[in-house]
């Protein structure tokens, strides 16, 4: 039922996603919505904790008999010291639950105009595919200002391929095909680690994001498939 | 100081059974603790530093989170503290089956012997405290310890489950209504209705690894038609409601001790127990997919969890209000057992307020498995169980030995621990925004979080500083300590109405008989 409810709620706003003209980065709305959160909690932060150090002045015991003097809430204060705390608390979950899903629609909704790399990792190095067929390991060269996604597996065990800089991240196991995708648009190279423990060498399954201008990856791109074409024997090979 | 043995490894006095709970759970926090120290020391520097074998590391950090959760915070909880005061607290003799608790205890130490086999074994378990598959069936390192050790203290917390939802329905001191329980005895009776519900699903998960490990069987392995995520979804979905079976009790003796020290009656009690402890215990199982955000679950599920993650707060607020609320137009002294309390109330907010974007998928693609998440779990559970129950041993310090600790050595173990977590877990969290993953063993990758390490280890020493003056308080007091009298707190709940330290059957000639007008916490009205 709930699955049958949100379906057509989240198509409806990928459409509205996908129909908006400029790609939007998901990394920059990360950080936007990071700062939004530090607000609210900030906020809350000092209410309880203000609230919480001005009752331990002042309600010090000052004599040793000294007891506390309640307060005797009536039915209704009673009732009200739950119902206007909760509609409070809702009212935030639900804002934040909306923002949240409005930027996930933006991580998970990859743009049309994409290159798709295929990632398989394996203990412990990161192995890329091109939609050509050229293979590189533990370095993914792409071209500045187009999104990248990535459709990976593991042969193995359970790794995530995670890139800091890009803000994101997807666990990556054997049997089944998750996504990611980013958006690189400052060439330069971008650090890219496994996040999911995979056993002794896993804080060294490192490898790197290497973005280089269009006409560079162009050039390499085609320079890699042909070096492909000539390493594989005619076709008798297979 | 003579001690007969033979009378404490036969007793089934629900008070020794919580004191052995209490020097069980606290021996495994201690070698958890030199497990957190020996990591603290590898990570002080780039490279590495202790050891050459990540493998080293990868053991310690194994046993140190295995060890935390099944062998110290669990068992203290709802071992040692819900054995102790919930039949002081209801006004009842024992509890319902006295021997199945000293059975219990006694399964107890089995797995933590088993867990202890860690270190002589020449295959550790190297499986994380999670024990994910694949890895958990493809490592070298013995699955076995873990499937077992999960195993015996699993059976262990049923049939303390059991026991306790017994005591508490059924042996309540004549006249006790309801809302005339201590919110730590509300709380006991959730954490075990969440463990009955959800620990045997965590039995079958890693009963289920070690088929697939040792017996050929293919539950998690795709090759032959099973699916990875299924152990993940079992396992949390025992593992989250269990930080609430840690969580609950924690706050449970938090109010308690509030209440005490404040001299005040919990504000909106019905509001924190059947708000606060009622709507965690509802929301508990419905909440484990914000684990599983970057794992590749459904769009739908990831979302709806979302939601049902972010609702906690509902529950979680409204005991923080009575909390807080507890402190207004009080009395309160500034006693050891206050201060561990009062911390708990600002860990448990940072801790709380820093789970709401680990709760929010899309913030959480980037935060999780970082370093941020070992901070805030450590400060929403780690730190504030663990002051919690250290508050809770200064608390019941005179009850359970007849003696006063020194207030000045309590005060001394507290600053440096309440300053040495802040030292470590804050710039825990900040090294996560750096996009530090966790569970490494050397971060060369991450040249900008080495300070950030190096003050962490610091602080780590400052927090082993503070717990040994916290444990030699307690063995001072015990062997030095003035005679306490029975009620040094003047407290109105049951457990200080009776002597110090009670004796067998807790109350003398005759139980307590409860008034309508008469409350745990009926403080201001003489």
């Amino acid at each position: 039922m709930l699955k049958r409810l949100l379906l057509p709620i989240l198509m409806a706003w990928s459409f509205v996603a996908v129909a908006a003209p400029a790609i939007q980065d998901p990394a920059r709305g990360w950080d936007r919505l990071w700062h939004q959160y530090l607000v609210d909690v900030g906020i809350i932060f000092v209410v309880f904790a203000g609230i919480g150090a001005w009752f331990m002045l002042r309600y010090r015991r000052r004599s040793p008999d000294e007891e506390g003097r309640p307060v005797k809430l009536s039915r209704m204060a009673a009732v009200g010291w739950v119902v206007i705390p909760v509609f409070v608390f809702m009212a935030d979950d639900f804002y934040l639950a909306a923002k949240s899903w409005q930027l996930w629609s933006m991580y998970r909704d990859v743009p049309a105009d994409r290159l798709e790399v295929k990632l398989e990792s394996a203990m412990w190095r990161w192995e890329f595919t091109y939609p050509n067929g050229v293979q590189a390991t533990n370095e993914l060269r792409v071209p500045a200002g187009k999104p990248i996604m990535l459709r990976m597996t593991a042969s193995d065990v359970v790794h995530s391929f995670y890139l800091p800089d890009f803000r994101v991240k997807e666990d990556s196991m054997p049997g089944r095909v998750t996504y990611l995708w980013f958006y690189p648009q400052k060439t330069g190279e971008y650090l890219a680690t496994c996040a999911e423990y995979c056993g002794m060498m896993h804080s060294k399954m490192v490898g790197k994001v290497v973005v280089v201008p269009p006409a560079e990856f162009a050039a390499w791109y085609e320079g890699e498939a042909k070096k492909l074409a000539q390493a594989k024997p005619a076709p008798a090979g297979g | 100081m003579t001690i007969n043995w033979k009378e404490w490894i036969f007793t089934t006095d629900h008070k020794r059974v919580g004191v052995l709970y209490l020097i069980g759970s606290l021996a495994a926090f201690a070698v958890a603790g030199v497990m957190a120290m020996l990591m603290r020391y590898e990570l002080h520097s780039p490279g590495p530093d202790l050891t050459m074998n990540p493998n080293d590391y990868n053991v310690w950090l194994y046993f140190h989170g295995a060890a935390m959760i099944l062998g110290f915070q669990i068992p203290a909880l709802t071992g040692y503290l819900a054995n102790y005061c919930v039949p002081l607290m209801i006004g009842a003799r024992d509890v319902a089956f006295p021997r199945l608790n000293a059975f219990s205890v006694w399964l107890f130490f089995a797995g933590i012997v088993m867990a202890l086999l860690t270190f002589v074994v020449p295959d550790p378990p190297d499986l994380m405290w999670t024990g994910y598959p694949p890895y958990s069936i493809k490592t070298g390192g013995n699955t076995a310890f873990y499937t077992f050790t999960v195993l015996l203290i699993g059976f262990s917390s049923i049939l303390g489950g059991v026991n306790f939802l017994t005591t508490v329905f059924y042996m309540r001191a004549p006249g006790m209504g309801w809302n005339q329980l201590n919110i730590f005895v509300w709380s006991i009776v959730a954490a075990f209705i969440i463990q009955l519900i959800f620990v045997p699903v965590l039995g079958t998960a890693v009963t289920m690894l070690a088929f697939d490990k040792y017996l050929g069987a293919h539950f998690f392995n795709p090759a032959n038609g099973g699916d990875v995520l299924i152990y993940q979804n079992l396992f949390w979905f025992y593992s989250h409601p269990a930080v609430y079976v840690i969580l609950l009790p924690f706050l449970g003796i938090v109010f308690d001790i509030t209440a005490t020290f404040a001299r005040n009656r919990v504000f909106n009690y019905k509001a924190a127990v059947y708000g606060g402890i009622g709507g965690v215990l509802l929301l508990s199982g419905e909440v484990w997919v914000h684990h599983l955000y970057t794992a590749g679950m459904p769009d739908w599920l990831r979302l709806g969890q979302m939601v049902s993650t972010l609702l906690i707060s509902v529950p979680v607020g409204l005991l923080m209000i009575s909390l807080i609320g507890t402190l207004y137009r009080g009395s309160i002294s500034f006693r050891t057992p206050m201060l561990y309390a009062l911390a708990v109330q600002f860990t448990f907010l940072i801790g709380g307020l820093t789970g709401i974007p680990l709760a929010m998928a899309s913030l959480d693609l980037n935060l999780s498995d970082t370093y941020f998440i070992p901070g805030h779990f450590h400060y929403v559970m780690a730190v504030s169980g663990t002051f919690a129950i250290f508050g809770s041993v200064y608390y019941l310090f005179p009850k359970m030995t007849g003696r006063m600790y020194s207030e000045k050595l309590g005060w001394a173990g507290f600053i440096f621990t309440f300053a040495g977590i802040n030292l470590v877990f804050f710039p825990m969290m900040i090294a996560g925004l750096y996009g530090m993953p966790r569970r490494y063993f050397d971060y060369e990758q991450f040249p900008q979080v080495a300070g950030l390490q190096n003050f962490m280890s610091i602080g780590a020493v400052v927090i082993l500083l503070g717990a040994l003056i916290t444990l030699w308080s307690w063995i001072d007091g015990l062997l030095k300590g003035e005679k306490a009298p029975d009620n040094p707190w003047g407290s109105r709940s049951l457990e200080w109405s009776t002597t110090s330290p009670p004796p067998p059957g807790n109350f003398g000639a005759k139980v307590p008989e409860i008034t309508p007008d008469w409350h745990p916490y009926a403080y201001g009205s003489r």
